[in-house]
């Protein structure tokens, strides 16, 4: 398969799939229970929603492991299975794929605040990540993919554990924006021009945002990416925010409305579009035909 | 400068060293301790929410000034009577079942004790009973619930319905927020306030309190 950085560097525009925690609740996880669990108790499911994603069109599968470092683990006791859960998913993906799109895997935040905010030292959250990027990289994985961040001195930690344990492998930095009257901040209060320029001096591949509140605010977020920084940009975005119905959460953006404005971040020059929260295979599929559609233009 | 106001602004500031140190020379200049709480820490820790919610400042200077508060008030307690800060009123708050995501609730509790109000915190994975119990036997006013999973606001309906069961709903009022909660989930829900973001909750909490 051909290098990931050398076709975004030429210009091709990548598909990455859409979410996994709301497919996985569609498929019986439980309130309350982390997603990784279901890499100890149900493999196939990870394989079905690697297989749905890659025949809806997506270059990009991501593996069920957003939680799977010790410090995130450890908030359910489930810091011992590190090892299984890691491999599991990536096998499961690898599994389904074969050689037809990359694998990446995904590392979320350690679920703590990092002091002097927080209580959790810094220096064991950066060994946490190493001790699951470490089997990750054992695994073999075509990207790390470390996303949903909001405080940027974990972000670099995350990426810097990923250049450590993972040498060869690129990573992608994915920073979670609210918007203010003031412009897109995360909670912690970093804007997008500190995160683009922060995350490429500390030697980020790819980088951009994921989560959020909508497509269209998505759009915004791209265009001051791409004004601050050279390197590729991706772009996973919600469904929008999430409204009840009754017991069920409804994403309201459909693959209709998020493709016809996965336009304009092709437009934009967006090197990878995928999902976040809300996404489903369909979303993708929309998107990935919208984009082809440019593409021929 | 005052003292008081020295330690109104070295709390905006975060620097917990300094207003401990200040803290302390209210003390012994026989500043009333009620005093020292009302204009010095909590007058500090009303304008970090202010600035707060105009985005003036994010999540990482007010849990600096929150610490430097929690500081003023560890000192400040043993001169109370009993030892106890004054309240405004007793708020019971938690992440409902299955939650971890407990940034949101742990600034609405910040944001509450700045305000003056005592805070019995249940932590994360809150069950429904453990709320209501917690609430009856601290004789608190309100229960404060978060959710920012989707999946997890189910559980605050049972809250609000236990609490209907035992007839406590006229004495314990509640309120829900969190990312995913609207408005329009309270009502269904039959919540008796939504709390957009940690200052509104404390806006709505200080209305609840009054209504009793």
């Amino acid at each position: 398969m051909q290098k990931l950085l050398r076709r975004l560097k030429s210009g091709e525009i990548l598909i990455a799939d859409g979410a996994m925690g709301t497919m996985l609740m569609e498929r019986g996880l439980n309130p309350g229970e982390p997603p990784e669990s279901f890499n100890l108790t149900h493999p196939e499911v990870l394989e079905e929603i690697a297989r749905l994603y890659l025949e809806a069109g997506a270059d990009i599968i991501q593996t069920n492991t957003f939680g799977a470092s010790p410090v995130k683990l450890s908030l359910y006791s489930m810091e011992g299975k590190i090892e299984q859960i890691n491999r599991v998913a990536i096998r499961a993906v690898k599994k389904v794929i074969g050689e037809q799109a990359y694998v990446s895997a995904s590392c979320g935040p350690c679920g703590r605040l990092l002091k002097p905010y927080g209580d959790v030292e810094q220096e064991d959250v950066y060994n946490s990540f190493v001790e699951q990027i470490r089997i990750i990289n054992d695994e073999g994985v075509d990207i790390i993919c470390i996303e949903t961040m909001t405080d940027l001195t974990e972000a670099i930690i995350a990426l810097k554990a990923a250049k450590t344990a993972a040498p060869s492998i690129p990573v992608i930095v994915t920073m979670t924006f609210d918007p203010t009257p003031k412009g897109f901040y995360t909670i912690m209060g970093t804007d997008i021009a500190t995160a683009a320029i922060k995350l490429e001096q500390a030697g980020a591949d790819i980088i951009g945002s994921n989560c959020g509140n909508g497509i269209e605010n998505m759009i915004m977020i791209a265009e001051e990416f791409k004004q601050k920084s050279r390197l590729p940009i991706i772009i996973q975005s919600n469904a929008g925010m999430p409204e009840m119905k009754g017991t069920r959460a409804i994403y309201p953006e459909t693959p209709r409305f998020m493709a016809e404005r996965a336009k304009r971040l092709v437009s934009l020059g967006v090197s990878i579009i995928g999902g976040c929260c809300g996404t489903t295979p369909e979303h993708i599929w929309a998107i990935k035909r919208a984009v082809e559609v440019m593409r021929c233009k | 400068m005052d003292v008081l106001t020295e330690i109104s602004l070295y709390l905006q500031r975060g620097n917990e060293e300094k207003v401990s140190a200040f803290t302390r020379q209210a003390i012994e200049k026989k500043c009333a301790p009620k005093d020292i709480l009302n204009n010095g820490l909590i007058h500090g820790m009303n304008i970090i929410g202010e600035k707060y919610k105009i985005h003036e400042i994010f999540l990482p200077d007010v849990l600096l000034a929150a610490k430097a508060m929690y500081a003023g008030m560890d000192i400040l307690k043993p001169l109370f009577i009993k030892g106890k800060i004054p309240t405004m009123g007793k708020v019971v708050i938690g992440s409902v079942q299955g939650d971890l995501h407990d940034i949101g609730k742990n600034l609405v509790g910040i944001m509450l004790r700045g305000a003056g109000f005592e805070i019995i915190d249940l932590g994360n994975n809150v069950a429904p009973e453990k709320f209501v119990e917690t609430a009856r036997q601290e004789n608190a006013t309100v229960i404060g619930m978060s959710a920012l999973l989707t999946t997890t606001m189910p559980v605050m309906k049972k809250v609000v319905d236990l609490l209907k069961e035992k007839s406590l709903n006229n004495s314990i009022r509640t309120i829900v927020g969190g990312a995913s909660v609207s408005e329009e989930f309270a009502r269904e829900i039959d919540a008796d306030a939504y709390g957009y973001d940690s200052i509104k909750a404390v806006e709505c909490i200080k209305k609840l309190v009054h209504q009793r």
